[in-house]
């Protein structure tokens, strides 16, 4: 087995596994937003949609097994967008 | 004659374009935000004019679809060419069934006289016409981005047959199925946006 084809994902199983719970946290997310919970919607909504979006990079996008520059790499990006977001809401927020 | 391969340098390249798209779609994310802010009332009616049923089923094909991606990819290290390129079929197919219903979606809305600029929703708040306007943006580059990812999982798969892509060598489809949960990964934050926050 040579450099290259060390670096293998998870194997079949795990993916299903992870599909699984990506489709509960759907049919979640879907029941929640019947409920009404004033602004708690929203953050409910969003928080679901992070719990999802971060087993897709680490597990469907293999982030988990990647090594640490890339991990970093991630890391700062998503920091970035953050200050992107944050900044523009300390401005509209206080008009 | 050895070709030159750069395993880990193909697939850092292609990370560093994912974070120019979560840019590009970041900004909208933030322009939504910011109208939501400033019209929470008239982003809660116009958001009710959606399908949610539509737009859960759209969410499971996705989902799935990114699926079949990342098992191809386990399939093809395993040395299973035949059920990498199964999966990769699967995975085109599912991408087809989120473009017709997305089809649909849109068909409709247009012939209700729902789109930017058209003459039934001229006298709407601007808040709701703003929703609309973002969601046609939105929806509308990330079908955009689902129709390159078919074209590049088209490309992967002719990379197979002619055995440029192997189970020693699968950047390429590794790449293409990162691109595809990108893609996948967006259409998350979509759907709640959209068509849950009401």
């Amino acid at each position: 087995m040579n450099e290259q084809t060390r670096h293998h994902g998870p194997g079949y199983g795990v993916f299903v596994g992870i599909w699984g719970a990506l489709m509960a946290l759907t049919a979640v997310t879907v029941w929640v937003a019947g409920v009404d919970l004033g602004f708690l919607n929203v953050v409910v909504a969003l928080s679901v949609a992070s719990v999802k979006a971060s087993l897709v990079v680490f597990i469907f996008m293999h982030l988990k097994y990647e090594n640490l520059t890339l991990k970093l790499m991630v890391l700062t990006a998503f920091v970035i967008l953050a200050i992107f977001i944050g900044l523009t809401f300390f401005d509209t927020a206080y008009r | 004659m050895t070709e030159h391969r750069d395993y880990h340098g193909a697939k850092m390249g292609m990370w560093l374009f994912l974070f120019t798209e979560v840019l590009l779609f970041g900004g909208l994310f933030v322009l939504f935000s910011v109208t939501f802010g400033r019209f929470p009332q008239e982003f809660h009616e116009a958001s009710q004019l959606l399908d949610v049923t539509m737009g859960t089923t759209n969410t499971v094909v996705l989902i799935t679809s990114s699926l079949f991606a990342a098992l191809a990819v386990t399939a093809l290290q395993k040395g299973d060419r035949r059920l990498a390129e199964i999966f990769i079929g699967l995975t085109v197919l599912l991408a087809c069934c989120f473009l017709v219903i997305k089809y649909f979606e849109w068909t409709h809305k247009f012939h209700v006289g729902i789109y930017p600029g058209s003459a039934a929703i001229a006298d709407w708040a601007p808040g709701k016409q703003a929703f609309f306007s973002l969601y046609y943006t939105m929806t509308g580059l990330h079908g955009l981005h689902v129709v390159i990812g078919m074209a590049v999982f088209g490309w992967v798969w002719m990379q197979i047959r002619v055995e440029k892509c192997t189970p020693e060598y699968f950047v390429a489809l590794e790449n293409a199925g990162l691109y595809w949960h990108l893609v996948d990964l967006i259409w998350i934050y979509l759907f709640p946006l959209y068509y849950l926050i009401t």
